[in-house]
């Protein structure tokens, strides 16, 4: 069919993509600024090595704790006769509503000793398993039980069921699972800074803190982005072959569930156990320094002023970056092809740069480019859109992929003018998935952290930097009204997270 | 109303693989034109062009006697005044039944609902599924809400892509009636396109067949079905037996005997080699006779209405035979074969190699 690429649409897609790179364009240009002999000085030092190793094994003990809680915790919701099994399924995706660094606050301020490599792998791993949790459970969903059934009349254990038939059929969702993970941890500073534990985000921080945008901070920046592109590289490969997992059809039967018997009682303790470490600790935690806190005077009118900014600006970066991912989404869809791949992935891999490095980059290039510009509202809504775009376009594009063209053309041949159909057709018809888009959007705003840190405006707070200063300053009771607010308004997404993965379990 | 003349149409979607090739087309004022076509022939293509979601490389569309495509020129979809009715209705999903039916209308007439009842009755739905959504109605509604949406403008010209291919079987028929009443009450002039041969005999005053890009035969759904231009299009609109025959002294000497024949339309056949067409049902079987030749019956496909019947012949060909009659052979007998009226010659060399379909079981 003929590609619907009007100039238009498609200068608006570059435009987006164009924003989305500059951080990483920054980044090159000036490693390239720098010279081979600035970044062997920068790059080649102790320091760097003890950052990466830090890194690395960070990286490589979360993601292999979330899969196997992860993976296990799917397998006894999805295929076990554990009993409450929608209960757990809602309370294994709840830790999603407690950002990251709300959830490491909430550790060390009971235990101030978690400031190790221990410590930090356990508060990241209770908050990102999840992450592999959802898509191994769906995938479980998806598997045919036929083929369970099949290995079972061959004479199969349980065990050897698993290993043998159910694994490799996860492989793609969990290795996807673990690369979210990875991917997630690299661009983690708020959690790891509050734990103290030194990795390329803190660095980068105390960096940019002390020398402001010294070139220190962007060659770390540098070798962190380097990072963040081998595992999208490896994810966009993954994709590739994701053909391969996503054939099977839904399962047409039910699952007949794999008996526990003398093993209920652990499998309920490890679960209770997962549960309690990843939700109430956090939460009681929090209720315990509100009570604390209510003691030296809690500031409501603070606390509501500092709501209403934090949901402004989540409602703008929430209108803008939709608006943004229009034009994209249309494209992917409508007009398939190399160049508008081109201009989605874009924004994929200006996404996949962790968010100190994007406010880095973008102070760095309004003092520089823009100064009128510096520390405004529109960089930071331009920040909250690079990071976020992704979350947009996904939900945009499969809207689009609701609408076929048939719609467009019946309304052509019956005398609709091109502004008439977007009127009366398109953008009724895409109107839900502008909305989810804009929903997802506005709800990872409400807790950024590390982007609003840096890039806004003097006297301007958000819950999360009010929460973050008052945490830094130790004053544990004060902060905790804050993290309060962005737990209940995360709460929302959580549950729609849950309701939509948990449909295998109804039906 | 008006006349539609497609000329010397070309389109291709790669360098490599044209879609059509050349399509010349006369849809005259008022009638209703089928285009029949196996599925990748470019009927859709062809429709696409008409109704102008595509613009053709070469040749030429003129609706009456203005051109909407071709010759420099590109009217656009929505100035052509074409109505068109995609497969599956392709209703509006956000719109009422109303809603859909008016969307073509001045906003003024869009307010008043007379002339959406007035639409609804003429393809036959009760006014009450005004206020209904699209996914409350059957495939059939669904399919007559689109042709009413379609003529609400009052086009000069409807396009209809396979409306029924998605219908089972008995809603087909009566959607296909209640259509074919709408088409006929507003005198409009009409394009279907279908690949299913019986849908486009029944309904179509003409029927435009389509093959490889290339328009092979534009006729009257009688004249097409008893004299096909070629081998292909035979078999294409119709369950055929074709055979191998020797043509001389004005008969046509095959496995059935000596049987009168007409030459195709395409062009005389000299005596010698030919393949001839009959249709299954000009075979009538009777209980075996010297004069006659004899076939066994392989097998019996029985329909209730009528039967087919599978016959293995002498030289090891196998033929099928449509009877109606409640007295049918079985499997095993044997029987004699005569035909009633004349078979169709075509040159030797004639069409692919077609081998008779054989019978299931």
């Amino acid at each position: 069919m003929r590609l619907r690429r009007s100039p238009v649409t498609l200068a608006l897609a570059a435009a987006v993509a164009a924003l989305a790179l500059l951080p990483l364009g920054y980044i090159a240009w000036y490693t390239a600024d720098v010279g081979w002999s600035g970044i062997r000085e920068l790059v080649l030092r102790p320091r760097v090595a003890e950052l990466l190793w830090n890194t690395t094994r960070l990286v490589a003990g979360t993601v292999a704790v979330c899969a196997v809680v992860g993976v296990g915790a799917a397998w006894l919701i999805e295929r076990s006769s554990l009993p409450g099994r929608r209960i757990w399924h809602v309370l294994l995706v709840a830790p999603l509503a407690v950002p990251a660094f709300v959830n490491s606050y909430a550790w060390i301020s009971l235990l101030p000793g978690l400031d190790t490599y221990g410590g930090a792998l356990l508060v990241v791993s209770l908050s990102y398993f999840p992450f592999v949790y959802l898509p191994i459970a769906a995938a479980f969903r998806g598997l045919d039980p036929a083929l369970e059934e099949t290995a079972r009349g061959l004479g199969l254990s349980s065990w050897a069921v698993f290993l043998r038939v159910q694994l490799p059929q996860l492989r793609v969702a969990l290795l996807g699972g673990s690369l979210l993970v990875a991917l997630h941890l690299l661009a983690e500073f708020g959690a790891l800074q509050m734990l103290r534990y030194p990795t390329f985000t803190t660095a980068i921080y105390d960096q940019y803190r002390a020398t402001f945008n010294g070139p220190g901070a962007t060659m770390l920046a540098g070798v962190l982005v380097l990072l963040c592109l081998v595992l999208l590289l490896a994810e966009i490969r993954l994709r590739g072959r994701r053909g391969y997992a996503r054939t099977a059809k839904g399962a047409v039967r039910p699952v007949r569930p794999v008996a526990l018997r003398g093993l209920t009682g652990p499998a309920l303790a490890a679960l209770a156990a997962v549960v309690a470490l990843s939700l109430l600790v956090p939460l009681g935690s929090l209720g315990y320094w509100m009570a604390a806190g209510a003691s030296t005077a809690l500031d409501g009118a603070a606390l509501v002023a500092t709501t209403g900014t934090t949901l402004g600006l989540a409602a703008a970066a929430a209108v803008v970056t939709t608006g943004m991912a229009l034009p994209t989404g249309w494209l992917a869809v409508r007009a398939r092809g190399r160049v508008a791949t081109l201009l989605e992935r874009s924004t994929y891999l200006g996404s996949a740069v962790p968010g100190i490095v994007v406010a880095l980059a973008l102070v760095t290039l309004s003092i520089r480019v823009t100064p009128w510009l510096y520390q405004t509202v529109p960089v930071l809504l331009a920040a909250y859109a690079i990071l976020f775009l992704p979350r947009a376009i996904v939900t945009v594009r499969a809207a689009v992929e609701q609408s076929p063209r048939v719609y467009d053309d019946v309304a052509a041949s019956l005398g609709a003018s091109a502004a008439d159909r977007l009127r009366r057709i398109t953008l009724p018809l895409l109107a839900p998935g502008i909305g989810a888009g804009a929903a997802l959007v506005f709800l990872a705003v409400v807790t950024e952290l590390t982007a609003t840190l840096l890039l806004a405006p003097t006297g301007t707070t958000t819950l999360a930097t009010a929460f973050w200063s008052a945490s830094s300053a130790l004053e544990y009771g004060a902060a905790a009204p804050y993290a309060v607010v962005m737990v209940l308004l995360s709460a929302p997404a959580t549950v729609l997270l849950s309701r939509d993965a948990r449909r295998g379990l109804t039906t | 109303m008006s006349s539609l003349t497609v000329q010397d149409l070309t389109k291709s979607f790669t360098a490599t693989a044209p879609v059509l090739t050349g399509v010349d087309l006369h849809v005259p004022s008022g009638s209703f034109t089928a285009l029949l076509g196996p599925s990748g022939c470019g009927k859709t293509t062809l429709l696409r062009l008409i109704a102008g979601f595509d613009d053709p490389d070469s040749g030429t569309v003129a609706l009456g006697d203005r051109v909407v495509a071709g010759a420099g020129r590109s009217v656009a979809a929505r100035r052509r005044g074409i109505g068109f009715v995609p497969q599956e209705g392709g209703l509006f999903p956000h719109l009422t039944v109303a809603g859909n039916i008016s969307f073509g209308l001045p906003r003024r007439q869009r307010r008043e609902g007379g002339r959406v009842r007035e639409l609804l009755a003429l393809v036959g739905l009760d006014a009450e599924l005004a206020d209904r959504a699209p996914h409350q109605l059957s495939g059939g509604q669904q399919q007559r809400v689109a042709l009413a949406r379609a003529l609400a403008p009052e086009p000069s010209l409807v396009l209809l892509d396979e409306p029924f291919s998605s219908l089972d079987a008995a809603l087909r028929e009566e959607t296909r009636l209640a259509v074919s009443q709408a088409l006929r009450a507003t005198g409009a002039t009409a394009v279907l396109v279908t690949h299913d041969q019986a849908e486009a005999l029944s309904m179509a005053d003409q029927v435009a067949v389509l093959r490889g890009g290339r328009l092979v035969q534009l006729t009257d759904p009688r004249t097409l079905y008893r004299r096909p231009g070629d081998l292909d299009v035979a078999t294409f609109v119709g369950e055929a037996v074709v055979l191998d025959a020797d043509l001389r002294d004005g008969l046509a000497h095959c496995a059935l005997g000596a049987l009168p024949y007409e030459q195709a339309s395409t062009g005389a056949v000299p005596d010698g080699r030919a393949r001839v067409l009959l249709r299954p049902e000009q075979l009538r079987l009777s209980a075996p006779d010297p004069g006659a030749p004899i076939a066994r019956v392989r097998s019996v496909d029985f329909y209730g209405h009528d039967s087919r019947v599978w016959l293995d012949l002498p030289d090891g060909g196998t033929v099928s035979a449509r009877l109606d009659g409640a007295d049918l052979p079985r499997a095993g007998d044997d029987v004699a074969i005569s035909v009633r009226g004349t078979a169709l010659a075509f040159p030797a060399g004639h069409g692919a190699a077609l081998p008779a379909p054989a019978p299931l079981g």
